[in-house]
């Protein structure tokens, strides 16, 4: 509906390169079927028709983390399980990006002891923290929405720039 | 099926080899049995007819740190016919730490046990592969034993934070 | 010391591989998890196959160990409230049901009816709350994909019902030590009422989707069977027990909150395989919906207003008589700067979860937090019959096993 406007009679597009590879990123970023604890059924929930995610293009979790762009780490990371989450994140192939989804995966939430990492961020980089315990359905799809507002500001280099590209 | 009918068969058939009883606050009798004999007495609790605990509900550690034998193993039986629980303990000692299987008479005491190990060091001899269950292989330490600290992070407030946050091991790309 | 056989009824990851065998069995290993599209959650199985046939597995847990039971000792007993939500975290409300009746078993605090009614409505809407997922993910699991969405739009509705009455969806920790943490809000039972008058259509409409569909029943049929004597040695209650023919269930041969007084039935099967556990579920939601029901009518009939106990060292007064009242001020001072003191002693409280016994032990040291809590959690104990049930079924059928027993990762590792 937005390009027709654009297009006129030629049917010719003018943009920057930059704008069409992250719109493609942003609208189909295949999540990683990855959930540990309870937020994973606040992101069940998210999938399901009430708030819907394929409306995102994430509607297909993929299993293997080659095929997968982003990694929602939805629920508490215990020490035994953080080497696993390392192996899972450098499978993954660039562009990639992770959403710690719940007050453990960004601080390690209501368990401040000796068995869980206090925050994937000692374990993975991650871009966007989604809080809540859980974090409501709209709270991630808003974590969702911050994750592409910032995927707009990459340049094709990878690195950020300070705000989004001006459209013309 | 009550608990006074439970003690005194118990007693008949045991005698002085079991010791004290007593009772938990929610209404279960308690029997304190040594160690050596908690495999027959369980064993006589499931077989016998009138009695017959057929299911053993739960099986669990507690470290009372300061107290002569320091370890005590609680378990948990419930009679399905007479709708009963009844509650065995058998305390030992740090420097004995050893107490009996039950997994030749429930099959369902082998997790519990190994959990029961994992957390405080207890062993259960005659036990098929008694390893670390919750914690990973390489883990050293009984975690839920009380001189074992909670290992908490501090939290971080406003003017802490920097300090805190530079000694994190954040992860690199 | 004991050698290691390598056939164990239960066995361990390594134990499974035995180095004296190594080269001499036709038998693959194989691993499977913890990151497996279904293995509802981070549960890792070490396979052995022979070909597609499973002849042995074994279960590795621990990788959502969270030291629950050690971190609620550093907690007042009504701050701990919170920690039990996140072990079973599709019923979290069951999960603090069992915790706050041992505590006040340990108080010896009774409870009055209101509160004691309203536990029973909120925790047989979290039955149906909790089926609703193992229905959506057992038909994900088998490649069903429609019960999946259609579950969570009922789930929608019975969470919407968490929110109004505790503000979140999930994590409620609405119960609390001496009843209820705040009053009924008004427009409860009308929004009840409206949930539990097209629950019994939802249910008639999932089970047209999958009980005489002629996949399901292949896939399910016959497989993973276990009979009643091999179910109570391995610790197997709730559904699963019920299936094989033990007709044990908690709310009828222990009542707890006045489960005596209502009327329902335990539905019960016979063969134990896959398909009579859900069976078995779904006649346990249609009678669950009939026990919310009876305790809706109650609640309806009685006196709004008290929802929690009246013994003030237990249960804090209401904020507006602090302004005036010396004695309740200095309550609940103490209650929030110490928090009440149970006396020394233990006490056990079982009850029936939608995965089957859970049963919380507590031993009180006289002090303000619990000395030990030891959470008896159904999804451990139960995984312990996976290794019999899967010994000659195909390794697909593994998926529909693990789906079966509804195991909640949380409950197992704590």
């Amino acid at each position: 509906m937005g390009i027709e406007t654009k297009a006129g009679d030629m049917g010719v597009v003018t943009t920057s390169l930059e704008t069409v590879v992250n719109w493609g990123r942003t609208n189909a970023m295949w999540p990683l079927l990855f959930g540990l604890a309870c937020c994973a059924i606040e992101m069940m929930g998210a999938q399901g028709s009430n708030y819907d995610l394929s409306r995102f293009g994430m509607e297909i979790n993929r299993a293997s983390p080659r095929q997968a762009d982003l990694i929602i780490v939805a629920g508490r990371v215990s020490r035994k399980m953080a080497p696993v989450i390392r192996r899972l994140y450098d499978q993954m192939s660039n562009p990639k990006w992770v959403i710690a989804m719940g007050d453990c995966a960004s601080c390690g939430g209501v368990f401040n002891n000796y068995a869980i990492v206090q925050g994937v961020d000692e374990v993975i980089p991650v871009d966007v923290y989604v809080a809540g315990c859980p974090p409501r359905p709209e709270a991630l799809i808003d974590g969702i929405m911050q994750l592409h507002s910032k995927v707009e500001r990459m340049k094709l280099d990878g690195t950020l720039r300070e705000r989004a590209p001006i459209h013309v | 099926m009550d608990n006074a009918t439970v003690i005194e068969r118990l007693q008949t058939e045991f005698g002085d080899k079991i010791g004290p009883v007593g009772s938990m606050r929610s209404g279960e009798a308690t029997i304190n049995v040594p160690r050596e004999q908690i495999v027959a007495v369980a064993q006589f609790l499931r077989d016998d007819s009138a009695l017959a605990y057929n299911f053993l509900e739960n099986l669990c550690g507690v470290d009372y740190l300061g107290r002569q034998p320091r370890f005590e193993v609680v378990y948990h039986l419930l009679s399905h016919a007479n709708r009963h629980r009844i509650c065995l303990k058998v305390a030992i000692s740090e420097k004995d730490i050893h107490v009996p299987t039950l997994t030749g008479l429930w099959q369902t005491a082998n997790y519990q046990e190994r959990e029961t190990y994992d957390m405080f060091g207890i062993i259960f001899d005659g036990h098929p592969a008694l390893e670390r269950i919750l914690m990973p292989d390489d883990w050293s330490g009984f975690p839920q034993r009380k001189d074992v600290p909670l290992g908490y992070e501090e939290v971080a407030f406003s003017n802490t934070e920097a300090q805190i946050s530079a000694r994190k091991p954040y992860a690199e790309e | 010391m004991t050698t290691i056989d390598h056939r164990l009824s239960v066995p361990s990851p390594h134990s499974i591989t035995n180095p004296a065998l190594a080269g001499k069995t036709n038998t693959m290993v194989l691993n499977m998890g913890p990151h497996h599209p279904s293995t509802h959650g981070v549960l890792r199985l070490v396979v052995e196959l022979d070909g597609e046939t499973v002849v042995n597995v074994a279960p590795d847990v621990g990788f959502l160990h969270t030291g629950i039971e050690k971190n609620m000792e550093f907690k007042t007993y009504q701050q701990a409230v919170v920690m039990t939500d996140r072990t079973d975290y599709l019923a979290p409300l069951s999960n603090n049901l069992s915790y706050v009746l041992a505590v006040e078993k340990l108080l010896d605090v009774e409870i009055p009816e209101r509160p004691t009614v309203a536990r029973v409505l909120l925790v047989e809407l979290q039955r149906l709350s909790s089926h609703l997922v193992w229905l959506s993910s057992h038909a994900l699991d088998l490649a069903a994909m429609s019960v999946f969405l259609y579950g969570f739009r009922e789930r929608e509705q019975i969470l919407d019902i968490f929110e109004m009455v505790s503000g979140a969806r999930l994590m409620t920790s609405y119960f609390r030590v001496g009843g209820l943490a705040y009053d009924l809000p008004s427009d409860f039972l009308p929004t009840v009422k409206a949930l539990l008058d097209i629950m019994p259509s939802r249910i008639d409409e999932y089970e047209s989707l999958l009980t005489n569909n002629i996949i399901w029943q292949e896939r399910t049929m016959g497989v993973g069977a276990i009979d009643s004597a091999a179910a109570i040695q391995y610790g197997l209650t709730g559904p699963g027990l019920r299936a094989t023919g033990v007709a044990w269930d908690l709310r009828k041969d222990m009542p707890y909150c006045g489960y005596e007084t209502y009327d329902f039935n335990v539905p019960v099967a016979k063969n134990g395989d896959i398909y009579d556990r859900y069976l078995v579920r779904m006649a346990e939601m249609r009678e669950s919906v009939s026990i919310a029901r009876q305790a809706w009518q109650r609640l309806k009939d009685m006196e709004p207003g008290v929802f929690q106990t009246s013994n003030r060292k237990v249960a804090p007064p209401p904020k507006t008589e602090i302004t005036h009242s010396m004695e309740s001020l200095i309550h609940h001072f103490k209650l929030w700067t110490e928090g009440f003191k149970p006396p020394r002693g233990d006490a056990m409280a079982a009850i029936e979860s939608p995965r089957g016994e859970l049963a919380t032990y507590i031993v009180s040291d006289g002090g303000p937090k619990p000395y030990r809590v030891h959470l008896r959690t159904p999804s451990f104990i139960n995984l312990q019959s996976l290794p019999h049930m899967a010994k000659g079924q195909l390794m697909a059928d593994l998926v529909a096993l693990i789906a079966s027993l509804d195991p909640v990762l949380g409950e197992v590792d704590r």
